[in-house]
């Protein structure tokens, strides 16, 4: 299968791979996906004030998966957690060219950034926005 | 290090053809390009004869008779035309089918066929190993058995099953046997009468032949097999399937097959020690490297590995310049991995990292070097962004997790 010139680009380098303290009261960390489906994304933001400041991920799964979730840690830095929260997946999908049969890794990228922006709203109180449930 | 890339590491799925073959197919698309049906004149005697010394070649691989030869346009044809030929044929004996879970689809669908055409099947499954269990098999039988076909060497895993002790338990209840012997045939030595073995699929682009010719191996004597033709019109191959047979490629298969048992013991010993190479560097230098199937009945070019808590598609990603296969399926739809690693017991997480490597004639050890070293520092970098791999490091059990299904 032919991948997009941006996903061969963050598969190959990919932005932001790493780990923040989960435990860190700063953090959100969300981790969506499962290994019978052959692709699992852990990503972690840390929030000052309303702004994401930091964003790590770590993916196991194909190039689309690995490529969605770097562009995400990659759009969020410096975004207000509202405006996070707005992310939609066709964005993801549009960006990396995504093909039908991979548009669930966007999809994923999607849920993993409300997850992360849930676990932080959690550890303060403030979970005044759900993450979406996976399909 | 010079090496030239891309390399071709995927034996299984096809071959280059050899140089060999290709001189002895040229003449019969110019020269000698008659049609060997046509009786009445020399072009079609010289396309016969060659047919004949084809037929000949491809039988005595297997200790066959030539007359015992059907050729077709491959080997899911010569599975379609052995499993619904026999179902159609023996429909007033017996409508009950025994065929196993890990077949290649070309068994399977066919099977899945005739069970919404009056059939029943029993689908046995396989041990942890890949091999089929003898005790279930013999208790699958019923008086209404009409075949087993069970294959003769995994595609994914090289896992080669017990041929002969299959074949005995069929002969001994008057069941024939068809086996699907795609990727053994010319690898190890295969005897149609010591393993009892009634009908075989063949196909020549697996044995550095051209792709689209095979055959049907169909059994004269004791018992002598009849089968229904699928495909019907002038009679050709004694009227088991009709269609003016393509005489390049029979020829180039017939030369195929000769080449493959003359160099069979010296291909062997090559490429197993360069398969035995690859497999003891790769599991050394990777820690979590898992072989999938027994080593014990296998064949000798096929290496099927996985590297836990490593997608199988991001890993073939990185190994840019290098031909394998995976056996993970994320391109597909339905995001299944391999159902041959899923039948072996294979969990999740193993089945959707597993990568197979098949080394064939003109593999060199420079190659396996090299691909070894590329499958190491990727195996490397995306187990460094594995969520997966950092729980199991932090002394997590995956298998504890709530995982959310999508």
């Amino acid at each position: 299968m032919a991948y997009s010139d941006k996903v061969i680009d963050h598969y190959e380098h990919p932005r932001n791979v790493g780990s923040l303290d989960k435990n860190d009261e700063g953090v959100g960390t969300g981790i969506v996906g499962a290994p019978a489906c052959g692709d699992v994304m852990k990503l972690q933001i840390r929030v000052e004030g309303d702004v994401i400041t930091d964003a790590k991920f770590k993916t196991y799964g194909c190039g689309s998966a690995i490529a969605s979730s770097s562009l995400v840690t990659e759009w969020v830095k410096g975004m207000k957690v509202s405006d996070a929260m707005q992310i939609k997946n066709s964005q993801i999908a549009e960006e990396l060219s995504l093909p039908p049969v991979k548009i669930h890794c966007s999809v994923l990228a999607e849920d993993a950034i409300k997850a992360a922006i849930a676990d932080y709203q959690k550890k303060h109180g403030t979970s005044e926005a759900t993450p979406s449930t996976p399909e | 290090m010079s090496i030239e890339t891309p390399i071709y590491m995927d034996y299984a799925a096809t071959c280059p053809v050899d140089e060999r073959v290709v001189a002895v197919m040229l003449p019969f698309f110019t020269t000698h390009f008659g049609n060997s049906a046509s009786r009445t004149h020399q072009f079609g005697w010289v396309a016969e004869e060659a047919v004949d010394k084809a037929r000949s070649q491809v039988a005595s691989l297997i200790n066959a008779n030539e007359k015992e030869i059907t050729f077709t346009s491959g080997a899911t044809e010569a599975n379609n035309l052995a499993i619904k030929g026999v179902a159609e044929f023996l429909a007033s004996k017996g409508n009950h089918i025994i065929t196993c879970v890990t077949e290649h689809k070309a068994v399977i669908d066919t099977c899945k066929y005739l069970e919404r055409h009056g059939c029943e099947v029993t689908w046995l499954g396989v041990d942890a190993s890949g091999l089929i269990d003898l005790d279930e098999l013999e208790r699958a039988f019923r008086p209404e058995t009409i075949l087993v076909s069970i294959m003769a060497a995994n595609n994914e895993t090289g896992v080669v099953q017990e041929l002969e002790k299959i074949g005995a338990l069929c002969h001994a209840r008057k069941v024939l046997f068809h086996t699907d012997a795609v990727q053994a045939y010319g690898k190890i030595p295969l005897d149609v009468d010591a393993m009892h073995i009634d009908l075989m699929s063949i196909s020549a682009h697996k044995i550095y032949g051209p792709k689209g010719v095979g055959a049907l191996y169909v059994r004269r004597r004791r018992p002598r097999v009849r089968i229904a033709p699928q495909i019907h019109g002038g009679g050709h191959e004694r009227g088991n399937r009709s269609g003016t047979l393509a005489v390049p490629l029979i020829a180039g298969f017939g030369a195929a097959a000769e080449i493959a048992g003359q160099d069979m013991a010296a291909d062997t010993e090559r490429i197993l020690g360069l398969r035995e190479h690859m497999r003891e560097r790769l599991t050394a230098e990777i820690p979590e490297a898992i072989v999938n199937g027994t080593l014990q009945h296998h064949l000798p070019g096929t290496l099927n590995i996985s590297f836990a808590y490593v997608e199988g598609e991001s890993l073939l990603m990185g190994l840019k310049g290098i031909a394998v296969s995976s056996g993970s399926a994320c391109t597909s739809a339905s995001l299944e991995p391999s159902y041959v690693l899923r039948a072996m017991g294979l969990n999740d997480e193993l089945a959707h990292s597993s990568l197979r490597m098949t080394i064939g004639r003109y593999t060199t050890r420079e190659e396996v070097d090299y691909v070894v070293d590329r499958i190491r520092e990727n195996v490397e970098r995306l187990r460094a962004m594995s969520p997966l791999w950092e729980m199991v490091q932090e002394g997590i059990d995956l298998a504890s997790i709530e995982w959310t299904a999508h």
